[in-house]
This record gives structure tokens, C-alpha cells and sequence, in this order.
């Protein structure tokens, strides 16, 4: 069974530039290893970061992940791809029967634009926007009577905020009226505001609002890891320069410790013993059609809040026949996304958009819920509103001189706010299995079934009133409004094996272990009992670490 | 306005062919010859082409579009071969379908005739497809080339306010100054 030749063929020209960190073995060997101590699955930030805990600890790790690993230096022709229109490559190989799903739920779920399955997970692709949750997020039915309170509280999380955020390198400040305590400085100087900014503070503050800085997993100066930000602009899908964090570089630190990391061998099933207490093995396939069992003292499921859930149901056993650590049926189940608000328009004045792609003023005013009557609402303003030159050249039907007047009124006068608006956890809402179609292991694909509520809607509404009174107040000509209607995810799968301290209502404790499975862990923000409406990944991060610290100390 | 050998640089940046700049070698020795060899994947008549049409779709301040043009492609088409290869059969289509009607290549055309076939081919309202019909070809391998190079560049760009365009590493400085004007 051996894979050598097999994956040899397979061999990509990143795997040939790697080293194997256990003697006798290439680095594109996909044959198991003998039974180490952790088996993570999924190497986005969650299992980077367990992985390179564990292993700077001295524990035996190994990583499987379904994607491969990109070779660092396409990420140059990755960025052309992308901006050039017509090119039809999907970036980061997203799609096709790998990645076959389905969404039937009332609002049709985009779920391929929304992760990536590789070796860095969905970083490759993300933003980069890392804030805490706020302390009402961890006791908002105790406080407004909205959702569930998680069973840890804000100051459980405190100190692995601090870790996540000296692990990312994010470049923030201590400016914002409304974020939690922290106890230290960010690592990094946050990023300057933009021009725009000081257009859209002025207008904030005739109307009494708030505007601050934005930390961001984004080197505002070199560190060891990376250089500093040298204005790309296309962060979002991908920065040449690595100055964005993305997991790899856990990754990296993970295998230098001695981690072994496996690319391409998607995880099918869990396995457990004849007790049903303990997980035994992750069968994973290989390229060359082979399938093998990873055994391990513990597991770690960190491959994103789809294919965790996913994967537990398709574990189904004659024990669990409803799928592993489903004891409570709830495994799927409270499916939530931040839902995207924004209003944009033009002004006779030029706003300097596009040359960088990220943000860099946010206001938080309107987050905390002052009651029942509505949800969290974080307020972004944008750094590339409108189309940038280019893009209107190569789809204007001008040439020559009428295409420099096209462009000049189509770019630099727009200006345009967003929002992320929580949605609360609904049952309905849920991931299961559509036994009616198979991805290209056979196994039945995840089915997203979605649909926004009353409340949810009603927050979009307010989050545009708000939005439009601003850009009325900059003196916009309001021309685009994505409201309830045409609101889409923001890509953060949220809520679908949730945290608790009672097993017929959770899926995992406050260690993150499964309540059914003694040596199970899930990480990722599938644990999440509600969503708030901050962008995910720092709290996933520091809930991977508390999680690698309970594991560390049971290993 | 003039396009001079920085701008080439920042355009071939925002083309993702990034590891060239500040090598000027490949631009030294970037001559095109008179038929596609391994080394030379571009003709002098491609580059002539390419040239004529930038001629017609940028604006017509410009300056110095021959060396921008020629520089920019041979780098360009040297990173890629398919691109290379698409760049000769589609300017042979052009000149197929301009030899229904003239006695002379595209290249040799005048401005007003040149826009004109632009405008016949539909190229100007074509999507850009690299397995289309003629017009979407031009469109994608020559025409949208050429404005990419452009208009991504901070000089093409820089004409509408933008100097840091996307794709070009330009620092962390510009986002935060207001209009130069
Ligand atoms: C366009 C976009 C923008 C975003 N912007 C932001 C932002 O600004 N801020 C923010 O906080 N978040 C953002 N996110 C979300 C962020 O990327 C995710 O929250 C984060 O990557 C999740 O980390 P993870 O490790 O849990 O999962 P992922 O990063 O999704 O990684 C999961 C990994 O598991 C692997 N996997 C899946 N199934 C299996 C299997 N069966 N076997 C083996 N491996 C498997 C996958 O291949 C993947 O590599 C964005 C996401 C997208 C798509
Ligand atoms: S702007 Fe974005 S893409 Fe460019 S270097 Fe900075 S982080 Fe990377």
C-alpha cells in the first residue's frame, strides 16, 4: 500500500523544493505515520496554530488537509489572474466535483467564494480584519434576552486574544471607545487613516459618530515573519508580498518544529473504539487513490465551519449512526454568517480610492445591542469604492480619448460604506449531508441550508439608515444600496458544533472537546454559540489556543 | 505625457511579471526578431501591431508609445509562452480580416482606418475571450493587453488620480494624501 510511485506523479513543484522532517521519508510521502500524539485536520489558522503549539511543545503532530499546497511563488500570477478580466481560472482551485455542494435553503449560499482548501485554509483568500468580540457578545441572552450565552465570558478569553493578535502581528491601535479591555498595545502601529477617512470622520462627527482605527493581520512594518505592506492593493484574494498573515506562516513554524504536514489527503471519516469513546484513526485519501488511517492519541477537527460538521456525520457509525459527537443532534445545526449592509454613492470631489485594499477606519458605536429590538452592526468605511481605472478600460466600449473621459467619470469621485450585521443562532439554518450527490470521494456533499429572519433584516435596515445618513451628510449622490434583499454572507461559517456546558445542547465543551468523543477537539468557529458581528479569525485563533493549552496538558 | 522605461517597469509589475523589476537586462536585451523562436516568442510585426493599435486606444497625449509598448510585450510574452502564441495567431486574424478590404497590414493602416476596423470587428463592445471569434480574441489578447498595461500602471492611472493602482507595489503612503490637483 505503499503510495511512493503514486504520489510521486502527484509531486508539485512546492513539494519538490521541501525537506521531510522525519528521517527516511520525502516530503511528498503521504503514507501515514505511526500513531503520533495529535492528528489535526485542516491546516487554515486553526490547525496551524494548534499545530504549532503542540509541536513547539514536542508533541508528535501530524496535519491533514484536503487542498494542496500553493507554491508561494505564483502568488504573482495568481494577482494578475484576478484582476485581469476574462480570465476564467478560478483562483485558489476552488470548485469543480471536490468541492460539489449544494444550498437549499431561502437564501442561496455561495459556499465556494467563501473558503479555500489548501494549505493555509481560507487565509489565503481572506481580508485580514481581526477585532475581539465584545464582552456582551459572551452573555447576550443574560443581557438582552437575544440568543445564548457561550459558557466561557470575555476575560476566560482575554489572555489568548492577546496571544492571537501577537500570533497574526496585527497592526492596531488603542483608540476605539468601544472595544473590550485589552491589557498591552498591538503589536504593530495600526495603519494610518485613509484620505476618505478624513472625508467620512468629518461627516461622522456633525452627526455624533464615532470613527477609529481597524486592526488588521497585516505587517504595518517587518517583522521576522514578513515585510511591511508595500500597497499591492489586492489583498483580497491574495497579496504577493506576504504581508498579509495567512496560515502558512503557522505552518511553517509547525513543520520546522518537526509537524508533519500532509497536503491533498482530504480526511473521509473518523474512526472510533468498540466504547465509542475515543477516536482512533482519520482515514484520509491520497492522489493516487489510495486511502490510509492516521492514528492518534488525540484529534483535532479544524477544517472550517462546513466540512467540520460535515465531516462528523459522514463518521456515522452503527453506534452513532446520526454521525460522531451528534449525541445531541445539534452537529450542523445553528448555521450563522454575518450578513454584508452598504450604501455607496458619488461626490463632486475626488476620494482617492483603491490604492490600498484594506480598510482603515471602522466605527463600533452601534454594536453592543441596547436590547431585544435589534443585533450587532459593525460600520466599515471603504478604501475602494468604484471601479479602479483598469477595470473600466477593459470593459468600456471607448478607445482613445472618449476612454480617458469615461474613466475620469467613473473612477475617484465614489465613496461607499459597508457593514457586517450578526445574525442570531436559528436552528433551521443548518449544515447536513444531500445524500443525492457525491463529491469525488463518493461521499454525500454538504447541503448549507440558509435563510434570513425578521430580526436580521430589520438590523440591514438599520445599518443602511445609518450608512445613508452619513453619505447624505458627505453630500453623496446615493447610487447602490445592498439592503435585506440583496444581502449576501461575508463568508464566516459560524455556530454548526456549538460550545455548552449541558451535551443535549452542545456539541463541544469549553475546552472545545466533544462531549461524546474524550479525545475529539473541535477549533474553529463552528464552535461559536452566537456570531456578533465581528470578522471570526481572531477569536477562532484564540479559542485555538486555549484549545491547544487543554490539549497540551491532557497529552 | 511620455511614457518612459519606469513606466514599463510598473506596468510589467502590475502584470504580475514582477521579478523583472529593477532587472533592466531583459529590457536591454528585448529585442524583437523577424520570426518567433524559443527565445523570441514576438515579432517585430507583432510589436509593430501592438503598437499601431495602442496608437488608437490610448489617449492621444501620449508620447513614446512605441518604446513602451515594445518593451512591455517582449518581457511580457517571454514569461508566457501561451500568451506568446495567442498574441501570433490573433494578430495574423486581424490582418486576415484586413486584407478583405486593404492592400496593407493592420500596422500600416492610418489612425482613422485603424479605429475603423476596431469598430467593424466589433472589438470595442467584444468580451475579451481568448477562444472567441476574432473580435473577442483582439479584444483579449491584444486590446485588453494593452490597456492593462496601461491603465494598471501608476503613469496610465496616475492620469485619473490614481498613482498606486492595484497590482502595483506603491506603498503605504499615497492612500492617505489628498488630490494632487
Ligand atoms: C473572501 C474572504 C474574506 C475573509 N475575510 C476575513 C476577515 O477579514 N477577517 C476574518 O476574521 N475572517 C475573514 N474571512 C474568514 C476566514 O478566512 C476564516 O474565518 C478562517 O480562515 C477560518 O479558519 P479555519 O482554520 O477554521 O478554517 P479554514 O481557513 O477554512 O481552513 C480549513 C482547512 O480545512 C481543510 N479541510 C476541509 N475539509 C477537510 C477534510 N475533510 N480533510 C482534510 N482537510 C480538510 C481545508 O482544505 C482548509 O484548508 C474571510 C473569508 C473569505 C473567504
Ligand atoms: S496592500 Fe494588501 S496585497 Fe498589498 S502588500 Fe499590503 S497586504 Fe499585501
Amino acid at each position: 500500500m505503499n503510495s511512493q510511485n503514486g504520489a510521486d506523479l502527484d509531486r508539485t513543484p512546492a513539494d519538490s523544493r521541501r525537506s521531510s522532517p522525519e528521517p527516511g521519508r520525502t516530503a511528498f510521502d503521504r503514507t501515514p505515520s505511526d500513531r503520533v500524539d495529535v492528528c489535526i485536520v485542516g491546516a487554515g489558522p486553526s490547525g496551524a496554530l494548534i499545530a504549532a503549539e503542540l509541536s513547539a511543545a514536542g508533541h508528535d503532530v501530524v496535519v491533514l488537509d484536503a487542498g494542496p499546497r500553493f507554491d508561494p511563488a505564483d502568488r504573482e500570477n495568481e494577482m494578475e489572474n484576478h484582476l485581469r478580466p476574462g480570465n476564467p481560472e478560478p483562483l485558489w482551485g476552488m470548485g469543480g466535483k471536490r468541492d460539489a455542494y449544494s444550498a437549499t435553503g431561502d437564501h442561496h449560499y455561495p459556499l465556494n467564494a467563501a473558503r479555500v482548501k489548501g494549505i493555509g485554509g481560507s487565509t489565503l483568500h481572506w481580508q485580514g480584519m481581526v477585532m475581539r468580540l465584545h464582552e456582551q457578545d459572551f452573555e447576550l441572552d443574560s443581557s438582552v434576552g437575544l440568543g445564548a450565552d457561550w459558557p466561557i465570558s470575555y476575560d476566560d478569553l482575554r489572555p489568548y486574544y492577546a496571544a492571537a493578535e501577537e500570533a497574526f502581528s496585527v497592526a492596531g491601535a488603542s483608540d476605539n471607545p468601544f472595544s473590550p479591555p485589552r491589557e498591552q498595545p498591538h503589536p504593530l502601529p495600526a495603519f494610518p487613516p485613509s484620505y476618505s477617512d478624513s472625508l467620512f470622520a468629518e461627516a461622522c462627527e456633525s452627526l455624533g459618530i464615532t470613527t477609529h482605527s481597524v486592526p488588521n493581520a497585516r505587517n504595518s512594518e517587518a517583522t521576522d515573519e514578513a515585510g511591511a505592506c508595500v500597497g499591492y492593493g489586492t489583498c483580497k484574494p491574495v497579496c504577493p508580498s506576504g504581508a498579509k498573515y495567512d496560515a502558512t506562516r503557522h505552518v511553517n513554524v509547525a513543520e520546522a518544529n518537526g509537524a508533519r504536514i500532509v497536503d491533498r489527503a482530504p480526511v473521509q471519516r473518523l474512526e472510533h473504539d468498540a466504547s465509542g469513546e475515543r477516536v482512533t484513526a482519520a482515514v484520509y485519501a491520497t492522489p493516487d487513490g489510495e486511502e490510509h488511517r492516521q492514528e492518534a492519541r488525540e484529534f483535532v477537527l479544524a477544517a472550517g465551519g462546513v466540512e467540520t460538521p460535515r465531516l462528523l456525520l459522514l463518521s456515522e457509525s452503527e453506534q452513532y449512526p446520526d454521525g460522531l459527537a451528534n449525541s445531541s443532534g445539534l452537529v450542523g445545526r445553528y448555521f450563522m454568517d454575518h450578513l454584508f449592509a452598504g450604501v455607496g454613492g458619488q461626490l463632486d470631489e475626488r476620494t482617492r480610492q483603491k490604492h490600498v485594499g484594506f480598510i482603515t477606519s471602522e466605527s463600533h458605536q452601534f454594536y453592543d445591542r441596547p436590547d431585544d429590538s435589534r443585533t450587532a452592526i459593525k460600520l466599515e468605511f471603504l478604501n475602494y469604492a468604484g471601479p479602479a481605472p483598469a477595470d473600466v478600460a477593459m470593459t468600456a466600449d471607448s478607445f482613445g480619448d472618449d476612454l480617458l473621459d469615461d474613466i475620469w467619470s467613473a473612477y475617484g469621485n465614489h465613496a461607499a460604506m459597508g457593514a457586517l450585521v450578526e445574525q442570531l443562532p436559528r436552528k433551521e439554518n443548518r449544515v447536513r449531508l444531500d445524500h443525492s450527490r457525491t463529491d469525488d470521494h463518493g461521499n454525500p456533499v454538504p447541503d448549507v441550508v440558509w435563510r434570513l429572519d425578521d430580526r436580521t433584516r430589520a438590523t440591514i435596515r438599520r445599518a443602511n439608515e445609518i450608512q445613508r445618513s452619513v453619505l447624505e451628510e458627505l453630500g453623496a449622490e446615493i447610487t447602490w444600496t445592498v439592503g435585506p434583499d440583496d444581502t449576501g454572507p461575508a463568508f464566516h461559517h459560524m455556530g454548526t458544533t456549538r460550545m455548552g456546558t449541558d451535551p443535549s445542547e452542545s456539541v463541544v465543551d469549553s475546552q472545545l472537546r466533544t462531549h461524546d468523543l474524550a479525545n475529539l477537539t473541535v477549533a474553529g468557529s463552528s464552535v461559536f454559540v452566537t456570531g456578533g458581528a465581528m470578522n471570526p479569525t481572531l477569536t477562532i485563533a484564540a479559542l485555538s489556543l486555549k484549545a491547544a493549552d487543554h490539549l497540551a496538558a491532557r497529552l | 505625457m511620455e511614457l518612459t522605461r519606469r513606466d514599463v517597469l510598473g506596468a510589467l509589475s502590475a502584470a504580475g511579471v514582477g521579478s523583472v523589476s529593477g532587472c533592466s537586462d531583459l529590457l536591454e536585451d528585448g529585442a524583437a526578431g523577424e520570426s518567433p523562436t524559443e527565445d523570441d516568442p514576438i515579432t517585430d510585426h507583432d510589436v509593430e501591431t501592438l503598437v499601431a493599435l495602442a496608437e488608437v486606444v490610448y489617449p492621444s497625449g501620449v508620447t513614446e508609445i512605441e518604446s513602451f509598448v515594445r518593451e512591455y510585450s517582449v518581457v511580457r510574452v517571454r514569461e508566457d509562452p501561451t500568451y506568446a502564441r495567442g498574441v501570433g495567431e490573433t494578430v495574423a486574424r486581424l490582418d486576415d480580416y484586413v486584407a478583405e478590404w486593404h492592400d496593407d497590414a493592420y500596422a500600416d493602416l492610418s489612425a482613422s482606418a485603424r479605429a475603423d476596423v476596431l469598430e467593424q470587428m466589433a472589438v470595442d463592445t467584444a468580451d475579451p475571450d481568448p477562444d472567441g471569434v476574432a473580435g473577442e480574441r483582439i479584444r483579449y489578447y491584444l486590446v485588453n493587453e494593452l490597456l492593462y498595461a496601461f491603465y494598471a500602471s501608476p503613469t496610465g492611472a496616475g492620469l485619473l488620480g490614481l498613482e498606486n493602482p492595484p497590482g502595483h507595489p506603491g506603498g503605504t503612503t499615497s492612500y492617505r494624501e489628498g488630490p494632487h490637483e
